[in-house]
């Protein structure tokens, strides 16, 4: 049967799946999108939250959904900033690897 | 009845096993373009898991949303900036080393919480679905509980707009 433990434990590792890209890769958008498998683990135990929280109507919990679909939402506003940086870094710099872009290395 | 959910199990896995593969192809792919249409085909199985959790909504969110117009915005930006696949580098095998004890810790950890929290093995209780729509749900808490956080969202997507048009101007001054 399945259990609410299932579903967190699929996303926590899609979450270190995620985090293994930003740590590994050195191109900025592959980074960008190991951030994005983050942020979509996360929404994944959120729903599976609320639907193990169900209300006494027998109904999930729709707050918790709610509040997937805001993050969703600010999700794809970040994407947009972002990917319009790398191309603002691009054309500076020609470069979208990490390991060029050292002007704030101390 | 025990039918269908042993169903559910298979599929969930089936779509589990999907999804994670399919991630590590993302993080494992040395051309970008391989990566991005990955990361469509991980969103797609993470859509189809929410609707086993009977989130339909959000699950068409997640298509519509994050494999329709975020991906396209991907793969546009990565042929935008003509990216080659990436040269193959010699790992540093101390770096590796950490980072995979990192990552394992992190794994070990969510599964030890798991395995801890009371609520994680018990079954999901039923829901009673006559006569309710889950959009219509979604929507009734959204515009009567949430909505000054709604609109404020919208005026968060414009000003992101505004940026981003500001960002991509040639001359950043």
């Amino acid at each position: 049967m399945l259990t609410l433990g299932n579903y967190l434990l699929v996303s926590g590792l899609l979450f270190a799946i995620g985090l293994a890209g930003v740590m590994l890769r050195r191109n900025l958008l592959v980074i960008f999108m190991g951030l994005e498998l983050m942020l979509n683990a996360a929404n994944l135990s959120l729903v599976a939250f609320a639907r193990h929280g169900v209300t006494t109507l027998g109904l999930p919990d729709y707050n918790a959904q709610v509040l997937v679909f805001f993050i969703i939402t600010v999700a794809a506003a970040e994407v947009a900033v972002g990917l319009a940086i790398i191309v603002a870094l691009y054309r500076l710099r020609q470069t979208t690897h990490v390991e060029d872009l050292n002007g704030m290395k101390f | 009845m025990i039918e269908t959910a042993r169903m559910l199990t298979i599929v969930f896995w089936l779509l589990s096993a999907l999804m994670l593969s399919s991630a590590v192809c993302v993080v494992a792919f040395r051309n970008p373009v391989n990566s991005a249409m990955s990361l469509v085909l991980s969103f797609l199985a993470l859509a189809a898991l929410y609707v086993t959790l009977d989130a339909y909504f959000i699950g068409i969110i997640q298509v519509l949303v994050y494999a329709g117009a975020v991906m396209v915005l991907f793969l546009f930006i990565i042929m935008l900036l003509d990216l080659k696949a990436e040269a193959r580098r010699r790992l540093n095998l101390a770096t590796l080393a950490g980072g995979l004890v990192v990552l394992g810790g992190f794994v070990l950890l969510v599964a030890r919480v798991v395995k801890s929290l009371p609520a994680a093995g018990q079954n999901f209780p039923p829901l009673a679905r006559d006569g309710h729509s889950d959009v219509a749900d979604v929507g009734l808490a959204l515009f009567s509980g949430y909505n000054l956080p709604f609109q404020v969202i919208g005026v968060l997507l414009l000003v992101a707009t505004v940026g981003v048009v500001v960002l991509s101007r040639r001359q950043l001054r």
